[in-house]
């Protein structure tokens, strides 16, 4: 093990991996704001990353290494074999530039990473200080890249039409030009979809499921939480495995008793279900918040003669107010999202929720840039919420989520 | 003196608590039992069921009238026609009858021998209908003036069919046929090796990724909030959104995924990710651990932060180097977070249907048992067979849950 730990070495293993992830993310990023043709070069970028490992070791001015790596990246470019290929139809401006990203980012951050390095034999902890930074360095932009591109794909293809779509799936850059055209998709959605009537269904058929959610929820779990009764541990126990009853095994019968009802193809019908569907998840959420609480309060008030119900909604709730924020932005984001039900239960286009109405939207007739959109607008509103009140949000998806 | 002994039993402080904490649960147990319990009833019931799709709605005759001989003058000779059919092709209605009410001015001359006049409304007696069988009535009237005169039509006064039929759903007709057929079916063995393929590395990956997320993010630095919300992106989005923006990233025509790696020369041709057979399981597999480790990583988070620091700072006196302080310390203090984590997530990704259904339908080998569900209950319109693999499901799931339970009772003291 001691020869592994040389610091020549690792320097140089750590900078060629650094490098040709450098490399490889600068041309996909490239690919997609240009639509011009990028590729890494593995052995280029690998070469490359080596040399800058080594030198990290003996000299660490991070402007001037980026520098110096900028303008051996650019010679080499100019020479035909730079880190980042490109056909000949790019310009020498862009190729450039991308040459210069690479090196900044190859440099600047191998610099930190080996910073715990010295040539010759490194002991443990800086050897292993210096495969962390590059794990983390690594993760940040493979969780970035993993979480951002599907998003990235679903906001410019709406953006798009047919024929560019087709053209060229790489390119995702915006013309600017064409003013409001590119929101055509929208527009259209809105026109001849009826998008905004799905979108107004979507958001009341949530208020009204959050609504009733609570008003279940909010005594139920006060009693599982506070109340001594028999069988509280078996009904706490139930909830649980309720809530882990799949949707689909309930969705046939309750589709067949819909359709036998006439409550099929009704927001009624779906408004009677959703609540069901995320009382017991509430329940499950409220009634451990509501075990925190300090209990000698409400025995406070309880001695000063209130009534148990008086507790409740005196003390209880509005201690348990965020929690009930919480609960309240969780439910709303399950009955935003729900599709199987709608999907299953709703068939006349002007009852759709908006999951639903995206839904329509995958059939080959309809563009792509439409159902891009569509998954547009069904993510924007959640977006905004979540990003809004994140700390709220953050919490009712630790506290509930046992859930998928 | 007797030594004082706490109360045992039930006070009537006591009882009035309990009363009130099931006034309190009423509603919620009212409600779920409607939407919850009866329908898992009424699925074991169908389960045992030969009904398809179109036995739903009982069979029953329809009827369709027709005034036929154009009359355009008092007096003339016109028939009324009533065709008759069993919606249904195979079962059979019992005892139908057929009566309908003239509209003023039509005056009957002649009735078929099967029917009977009764003052204004005339009742025929019509016997059984076989499956799909189809029945005659003609009825000649003279037409007055009145009925040409007024706007009437003869379906202002609909006729009225009665019959009665058997209802598959609630008559006596039991069978295990749908069991049977799911168990010996060729597809039983790749349904299952689907299901737990999806499952297991599903579950297992979301959790590991999960845990280096969260490692990642243990760190305190400046926009720390902002990667976190936007690592909880694929959770929050609706799911919808996310499997289409999957689909077409990954088109095997117009995908931009595709157009990359051959640009990249990775591969020679565009790659069809959810169209081959060992390849699509794994791209569903891998989306569903895209979309669930911002879970496990929230968990994960959550229970890091709360861990001593002087159990590190001890550590670190101790010389101990950053990978084994992960090893001997982090990982053991996860641990019951880890498996209440897996054991969850593994349920859930087993009942998991929307993903699958959107990303590929349940083709090139992703069937697993919850869309099969759907794919024998309205694919092949066959509801019993749907039904039928649901109670597989709560089957599987029971017995997860009382593992959990169990599992978790030890864990969390719940």
């Amino acid at each position: 093990m001691r020869k592994v730990r040389n610091g020549y070495l690792i320097a140089a293993i750590i900078g060629c991996f650094w490098a040709f992830t450098i490399a490889v993310i600068i041309a996909v990023l490239m690919s997609f704001s240009t639509g011009e043709s990028f590729r890494p070069s593995f052995l280029v970028s690998f070469l490359q990353g080596i040399a800058t490992g080594l030198t990290t070791l003996f000299y660490r001015n991070k402007p001037i290494l980026s520098v110096g790596l900028a303008v051996i990246s650019i010679i080499f470019c100019s020479l035909g074999f730079g880190s980042i290929l490109i056909d000949e139809t790019v310009s020498f401006s862009t190729q450039a530039f991308a040459s210069v990203l690479f090196a900044i980012f190859t440099a600047w951050p191998l610099i930190i990473i080996l910073n715990s390095l010295s040539p010759g034999d490194v002991d443990k902890h800086d050897f292993e200080d210096a495969v962390i930074k590059f794990l983390t360095g690594f993760g940040y932009i493979f969780f970035t890249t993993i979480v951002v591109i599907p998003f990235y794909v679903m906001l410019m293809t709406s953006l798009k039409n047919q024929q560019e779509l087709l053209q060229n799936p790489l390119d995702f850059s915006i013309d600017l030009s064409k003013g409001m055209n590119l929101f055509r998709s929208y527009f259209e959605l809105f026109g001849q979809f009826g998008f905004g009537s799905y979108l107004w269904t979507s958001f009341y058929v949530s208020v009204i499921t959050v609504v009733i959610t609570l008003a279940f929820s909010i005594p139920g779990a006060y009693a599982v939480a506070r109340l001594r009764f028999k069988g509280r541990t078996a009904f706490g126990r139930s909830v649980l495995v309720i809530y882990m009853v799949p949707m689909i095994v309930l969705a046939l019968p309750i589709y067949i008793a819909f359709s036998m009802t006439g409550l099929r193809n009704t927001v009624t019908g779906i408004v009677m279900i959703y609540p069901v569907t995320t009382i017991p998840v509430a329940l499950y959420m409220l009634q451990g918040y509501f075990r925190g609480l300090p209990y000698e309060v409400e025995e406070a008030g309880l001695m000063d003669g209130l009534s148990r119900r008086a507790v409740i909604w005196k003390i209880t709730l509005p201690l348990a107010l965020p929690a009930i924020a919480s609960v309240s932005l969780y439910v709303f984001m399950i009955a935003w999202n729900e599709f199987l039900l709608a999907f299953m239960l709703l068939d006349d286009p002007s009852k759709f929720t908006l999951t639903r109405g995206v839904s329509s939207l995958n059939s080959s007739e309809v563009p792509r840039q439409h159902l891009m959109a569509g998954a547009v607008i069904a993510t924007l509103p959640i977006m905004v919420i979540f990003l809004s009140l994140e700390r709220f949000m953050t919490n009712g998806l630790t506290a509930g989520s046992v859930k998928g | 003196m007797t030594p004082s002994v706490p109360p045992t039993g039930n006070g009537p402080l006591g009882k009035r608590e309990a009363r009130l904490a099931w006034l309190l649960l009423f509603p919620t147990i009212i409600s779920v039992s409607i939407v919850v319990l009866l329908p898992l009833i009424a699925i074991f019931w169908i389960s045992f069921k030969p009904i398809g799709l179109e036995d739903l709605r009982p069979p029953e005759t329809v009827v369709r009238e027709q005034l036929l001989g154009r009359p355009s003058a008092d007096g003339d000779v016109a028939t009324i026609r009533y065709r008759l059919r069993n919606s249904s092709q195979k079962k059979p209605v019992e005892d139908v009858t057929l009566s309908d009410t003239l509209p003023d001015g039509l005056v009957i001359v002649s009735l078929d021998e099967r029917c009977v006049l009764n003052g204004l409304v005339f009742v025929c007696t019509l016997g059984d209908f076989e499956g799909g069988q189809r029945e005659t009535v003609e009825v000649t009237v003279t037409v007055g003036r009145i009925f040409l005169d007024s706007s009437i039509n003869l379906s202002d006064t609909p006729a009225v069919v009665t019959g009665t039929s058997e209802n598959i759903l609630t008559n006596s007709e039991f069978t295990l046929e749908n069991f049977v057929r799911f168990f010996n079916g060729q597809e039983f063995w790749s349904v299952l090796f689907a299901t737990l393929f999806y499952t297991i590395v599903g579950t297992i990956g979301a959790v590991v990724v999960g845990l280096f997320a969260a490692l990642l993010l243990n760190n305190d630095f400046k926009g720390k909030g902002l990667i976190r919300g936007l690592y909880l992106f694929p959770y929050v989005a609706p799911v919808i959104a996310v499997a289409f923006s999957w689909v077409t990233l990954l088109d095997p025509f117009s995908g931009s995924l595709n157009a990359l790696l051959v640009q990249m020369r990775v591969v020679e041709s565009p790659i069809n990710f959810f169209g081959q057979r060992p390849l699509a399981l794994i791209m569903v597999t891998i989306f569903e651990i895209w979309r669930y480790f911002p879970l496990s990583f929230l968990f994960i988070l959550a229970r890091m932060q709360s861990i001593d620091t002087d159990m590190y700072e001890a550590a670190d006196i101790d010389g101990a180097s950053p990978f084994q302080k992960f090893w001997y310390l982090s990982l053991p203090m996860l641990l019951g977070i880890l498996s209440v984590l897996f054991l969850l997530r593994f349920i859930w990704t087993f009942n998991k249907f929307d993903d699958i259904f959107l990303l590929t339908g349940g083709s090139a080998g992703t069937r697993t048992l919850t869309v099969n569900v759907y794919e024998q209950a309205f694919a092949i319109s066959n509801i019993g067979a749907g039904a039928a693999v649901a109670v597989v499901i709560f089957g599987f799931l029971l017995a997860f849950s009382i593992f959990f339970l169990k599992f978790i009772s030890r864990e969390e003291g719940l």
